[in-house]
């Protein structure tokens, strides 16, 4: 099926992509994969027949988150040529702890939802009118937690205002 | 194979996942761990967005709307906290901000 290629093509770049971003000894070129990682994101989306998520993907992480942690390596002049060692002394305790949580996660995973398929009808519901669904849901029955995550957002551009500041 | 399976999503974002906390847990460089962080909260809108729509109900990509607008809060002022350090210390090594330790 040509949804399960796609899939397994962009999710083989991302696993890839995400281990290069924790690996890789330049800070550019880890933000580099990590944008590689955020196109797979957004593709994945598409394929959950999530369309308007997709395009938030882009705008807002490609589009800004990626470009304001660039501008973080910079102002704080991490060298652009080849970087020394990122990782601290303790990584192994670090790759320790991350592959006994894969572990974990993928066992009780297969364990309780095994080869379950996707509810493909009922991802097609969304499918239609994707972005009038979003908008009736935010405006409609989650219209509090919206109001909240604005007011979240002013606080966070004030207290990064304040905090980046000189004086 | 040719099925379309839920688990392909969860078990992506659970290698996401263990990927970005490796990242958290072993880089020394602030930003970077600022990425890792990014990577964590993809992965949970990976699976927010997977049930969300194997239930056929749109509150899966509302939820992963606002995990995004938290995260865009949250690396503005994580680089703004990142920028604090570097002004006062020339090093955004996370390994000598050890202020702390008992």
């Amino acid at each position: 099926m040509a949804q399960n290629i796609f899939f397994y093509v962009i999710a083989a770049i991302m696993a890839f992509s995400a281990i290069r971003v924790v690996t890789v000894h330049n800070v550019v070129h880890a933000a580099m994969y990590l944008v590689v990682v955020l196109a797979g994101v957004a593709a994945q989306y598409i394929l959950l027949a999530s369309e308007f998520l997709a395009a938030t993907q882009v705008l807002v992480y490609i589009g800004a988150i990626v470009v304001l942690v660039l501008f973080g390596v910079m102002l704080t002049r991490a060298k652009l040529g080849e970087q020394v060692n990122l990782t601290n002394d303790y990584w192994y305790v670090g790759a320790f702890t991350a592959v006994i949580l894969f572990a974990l996660l993928a066992f009780s995973l297969l364990d309780h939802f095994g080869d379950e398929p996707l509810d493909q009808a009922a991802a097609e519901t969304q499918l239609r009118d994707n972005t009038e669904q979003v908008a009736d849901a935010i405006f409609g029955q989650y219209v509090v937690p919206f109001q909240a995550v604005s007011v979240l957002l002013l606080v966070a551009l004030v207290g990064a205002i304040v905090l980046a500041r000189r004086d | 194979m040719d099925e379309v399976m839920l688990n392909q999503w969860l078990v992506l974002s659970a290698i996401l996942f263990s990927t970005g906390v490796y990242g958290v847990l072993a880089k020394r460089n602030a930003v970077v761990v600022l990425m890792s962080i990014e990577l964590i909260l993809n992965a949970v809108n990976i699976n927010l967005v997977a049930f969300g729509a194997h239930n056929g109900t749109i509150a899966g990509a509302v939820f992963a709307l606002f995990v995004i607008a938290v995260a865009a809060a949250e690396v503005g002022v994580g680089l703004a906290i990142v920028l604090l350090i570097y002004r006062n210390r020339r090093s955004v090594d996370l390994d000598e901000v050890a202020q702390m330790k008992g």
